[in-house]
């Protein structure tokens, strides 16, 4: 006899599956935008990321004894991978993208239980391990090389820079965050160092030295505000984020000019837009109800301008993500929602004001 | 059009809707079958008590089963016939279980008692009340509670709101809006009698915009019976016909969790029930028949007004019976329905719809995914609830955690498994928690009354040797004092002795206490008290010489 099924016998046509591609569709013209602009390491280094993290996830379910092929397929591995091949340099060398990707689903993900029980975002989880590890590696820029354009290397000689090590020591440039550390550290103000490196426009379109997906804050963008309209994400934790970073800078900026980068480009630069939209937003990490989403997000927002602003590293958004996900369970302790006919401290509520008998 | 200003609930579902399968023809009647089946549980409550036995010849609309308790209706005969048996039969119950049934065979001639209209607006109110609980009336709207209940304003209470619920939010089921079609002016006086008896100032009729019909065919009737009845329409969006929903929908008040929607000046009917009590006053007429939708795989969907014990598997044959590749059938919608097991149990009060089920229309539930903690349950809840959170302590058996997040608040809608992209039967984890909690409730009840009883003979064993053996020392010393400052003559001498090994024997008692948990009155303890009631007499004895001595 066939097994009886129990109510509600209708679904609505979502999976895993399906809520993870369309957060990847949303990351493809950021992702195209970083391949066209870095050439082909940088897909070169997509690639092994994306392999590094199938394979580990693969052989861990094997290892724990569960099926694989459903593991797989939810694309919680691809999107992590993805995420990460995002934030690294475009031109970092292959086992920097093959460890970042083991680390993120294999100890971040699978460790911890596996999908949705990891504490930490796995993408920013294994970005902070890089950076700790390999510090030379992580902060090496190249300035942009569009694939299209003279100076890009060819497809040999991206594979040497990819997988052979060296032979790019020409094209390395400074990210904007990290040009303004360096340069304060030497004691010149913004007022002289930023003036020729700073370009707005540039940095809306991504025209700059930066991570491979993160350059674009236009595209981001767009990838973000498709997920909203997709109901794939709210918009409290974004724009909580983006706030957390614009206020404080604002008014910094506003204080003391010289000594504080303003809002606008610290919410072009860096990871900040792929933070607020794709990372802030990963459900397994984040709280769960729309006020707590919004702390959330305003707390990474603040503490990236924190680390950035004072901290030993030019980026912070990964650091911030990381101590917000630690917050996170707390968060979901006190921020609850208000049950249908009950006050917020869950006490059933008063009958009306109807006539009661005397 | 709509002049009341809404309040949208939280949460809810757009399941398709599959509405036109059945709508489009008109409620159709069934013929006589040879036989009935007569559930006496078809309402929520106790059981109606069994007016008759194997043998007994009943006319149609004859009381067969009598209401028993408070929370209880009646039932009567679908037709008139011989009594075949009265004995546990399969019924349209989840559990799968059967229950006790009244079984007809039909004579034929459907001969039925005579029906007397009631004199509603003159009859005393209880005798009326208790009038529609003999005739049988139960919510027709799915949870099947006696109406009469409903209809009892309380004491000098009324009810400034009644709403009539014709929001037939599940898909596939059509019965109320082709009722509401069909006979619109029969489901308004029944309202018009439910106003009066529990003094509502208005009446409210709230629909899904889906139905444009149902809505024109009552705002047609409520013009020509002259009745002030406000036809609200309400967006298509499960659950808006959960009760709760309904009224927060249309008024904005909140009923109180554990409490009735009274609490809140609110009454809410189905579109259906009202017409029942409209043919129960107007008429006489008990609660025979319902309309139900039979749609999904058969050959012809469509809604039939049915007398109550018809098998439901002639109710199927009736629409054309099933269509071949069948996989079953569901009570209900597809929301909050069940699945029948046996065709031979009978239409009741509770079923309005009947979908034969195949595999393109309601295939199999894809395998059940890690909760990725993404809210969407927590969105679509009507109830406000975590849902997912509520899951998580209820798969790992820590129900007082799932019941911290007011698991029984649940009202098993269905909208977060409905829209859970990791296909997690969560409505499934509740009820099985609820369950596991009602069964440990019972359990700890039985053994937490037999601990107190035993706890409290314990405690005044203990506080009655406390009290003794403290008032003993304290009465020794006292008497010790006293005789060691008068004097010091021989007689002193020996009474100061005698007081001293008083006081230290009291001592020993006082420590012989100090162990817990002794069981019961041992012969030591016994013993014991004896010694204190001795000793006391010694002291007694000693004060006395004492006062002698003073005099
Ligand atoms: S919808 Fe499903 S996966 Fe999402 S939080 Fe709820 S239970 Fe978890
Ligand atoms: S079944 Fe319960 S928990 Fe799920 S949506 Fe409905 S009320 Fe909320």
């Amino acid at each position: 006899m066939s097994q009886l099924a129990h109510s509600p016998h209708a679904h609505a046509p979502v999976s895993v599956g399906k809520v993870m591609a369309t957060v990847m569709l949303a990351l493809v013209p950021a992702t195209v935008f970083g391949f066209w602009l870095y050439g082909w390491p940088a897909i070169f280094l997509w690639t092994v990321c994306v392999a590094a993290a199938l394979l580990g996830e693969a052989a861990t379910m094997q290892l724990q004894g569960r099926p694989a092929r459903p593991a797989l397929l939810d694309g919680s591995a691809l999107l992590t991978a993805w995420l990460l091949a995002l934030s690294l340099p475009p031109w970092a060398p292959w086992w920097i993208g093959a460890i970042g990707s083991l680390f993120a689903v294999v100890v971040t993900k699978q460790v911890f239980g596996g999908l949705g029980q990891n504490v930490f975002n796995p993408a920013m989880a294994a970005r902070v391990m890089l950076l700790i590890s390999f510090p030379v590696e992580m902060t090496l820029w190249t300035a942009p090389a569009p694939i299209t354009g003279l100076h890009a290397p060819g497809f040999a000689e991206a594979w040497r820079i990819t997988f052979g090590g060296g032979a790019w020591d020409a094209m390395t440039s400074a990210s904007l965050l990290g040009h303004v550390k360096t340069e304060f550290t030497r004691g010149v103000d913004l007022l002289s160092s930023l003036p020729g490196y700073y370009v707005p426009h540039d940095s809306v379109w991504g025209q700059r030295a930066g991570s491979l997906g993160e350059t674009s804050a236009l595209l981001l963008l767009f990838g973000g505000l498709y997920l909203i309209a997709r109901r794939i994400v709210t918009w409290h934790a974004p724009v909580a984020m983006l706030l957390g970073v614009a206020v404080p800078a604002l008014i910094a900026n506003t204080l003391a000019p010289a000594h504080y980068l303003g809002p606008l480009p610290h919410l072009l630069s860096g990871g900040i837009v792929l933070g607020a939209f794709f990372i802030a937003t990963d459900p397994v990490t984040s709280p769960n109800t729309a006020t707590g989403q919004f702390i959330f997000g305003l707390g990474c927002g603040l503490l990236t301008w924190i680390i950035r602003t004072w901290g030993g590293y030019p980026e912070g958004v990964a650091f911030a993500v990381m101590l917000m996900n630690a917050t996170t369970p707390m968060i979901d302790l006190y921020v609850k929602p208000r049950i249908y006919g009950r006050n917020r401290k869950g006490q059933s509520l008063p009958a009306a004001p109807s006539k009661k008998e005397a | 059009m709509n002049a009341r200003t809404l309040h949208p609930f939280h949460g809810g579902v757009h399941p398709e809707e599959h509405k036109t399968e059945s709508n489009g023809r008109p409620i159709a009647t069934m013929p006589l079958l040879p036989c009935y089946v007569v559930p006496l549980r078809q309402h929520i409550g106790t059981p109606a008590a069994p007016m008759v036995k194997a043998g007994d010849r009943v006319l149609k609309g004859q009381m067969i089963g009598q209401a028993e308790g408070y929370v209880s209706t009646a039932v009567h005969a679908p037709t008139s016939g011989r009594i075949l048996a009265v004995e546990p039969r399969p019924v349209p119950h989840p559990s799968g279980l059967p229950d006790l049934c009244i079984v007809i065979e039909s004579d034929g001639e459907d001969r039925a008692v005579e029906f007397q209209p009631l004199d509603w607006r003159s009859l005393d109110p209880s005798a009326l009340r208790n009038r529609i609980r003999d005739l049988g009336l139960a919510g027709l709207g799915g949870a099947v509670f006696p109406s009469y209940i409903k209809l009892n304003p309380g004491a000098t209470r009324k009810v400034p709101t009644l709403i009539l619920n014709g929001a037939e939010c599940e898909p596939w089921i059509t019965c109320d809006d082709r009722l509401m079609r069909e006979r619109a002016d029969g489901i308004l006086r029944g309202a018009a009698a439910m106003q009066t008896m529990l003094h509502a100032d208005e009446i409210i009729v709230g629909i899904e915009d889906n139905k444009p019909e149902a809505v024109a065919a009552l705002q047609a009737a409520a013009k020509h019976l002259g009745l002030p009845v406000e036809v609200a329409i309400v967006p298509t969006l499960y659950p808006s016909g959960g009760g709760k929903q309904l009224a927060y929908l249309l008024t904005g008040k909140e009923m109180p969790a554990g409490g009735r929607s009274t609490d809140a000046g609110v009454q809410v009917f189905n579109v259906a029930t009202a017409y029942s009590l409209h043919r129960a006053i107007d008429l006489g007429e008990p609660m025979l028949a319902r309309v139900v939708t039979v749609t999904g795989h058969v050959a012809e969907p469509q809604n039939f007004e049915v007398r109550i014990g018809t098998p439901i598997g002639d109710l199927i044959r009736q629409a054309g019976g099933e269509l071949a590749g069948a996989t079953g059938k569901l009570i209900g919608g597809p929301m909050m329905g069940f699945e029948l097991r046996d065709d031979a149990a009978p239409l009741t009060k509770a079923v309005n719809c009947v979908i034969v089920k195949n595999r393109k229309l309601f295939p199999a539930a894809p395998p059940a995914m890690p909760c990725i903690r993404c809210g969407e349950c927590a969105r679509a809840c009507p109830a406000l609830l975590q849902p997912f959170e509520m899951y998580w302590y209820a798969k790992a058996k820590d129900f007082g955690k799932a019941q911290s997040y007011r698991l029984f608040d649940c009202i098993e809608c269905g909208c977060c498994s409905y829209v859970c992209p990791s296909h997690i039967p969560l409505v499934d984890f509740f009820r099985f928690a609820k369950g596991e909690i009602w069964a440990r409730e019972r359990e700890k009840e039985a053994s937490e009354q037999a601990r107190q009883r035993h706890e409290f003979h314990q405690f005044r064993l203990e506080r009655e040797k406390q009290e003794k053996a403290d008032k003993l020392a304290a009465k020794a010393v006292d008497r010790l004092k006293t005789v060691e400052t008068s004097s010091s003559d021989p007689e002193a001498e020996r009474k100061k002795a005698i007081l001293q090994a008083a006081i230290e024997r009291a001592q020993k008692a006082k420590e012989g206490i100090t162990p817990k948990n002794v069981d019961g009155l041992t012969p030591q303890i016994q013993q014991e008290i004896a010694d204190i009631e001795a000793r006391r007499a010694q002291l007694r004895e000693a004060a006395h010489a004492k006062d002698e001595d003073n005099a």
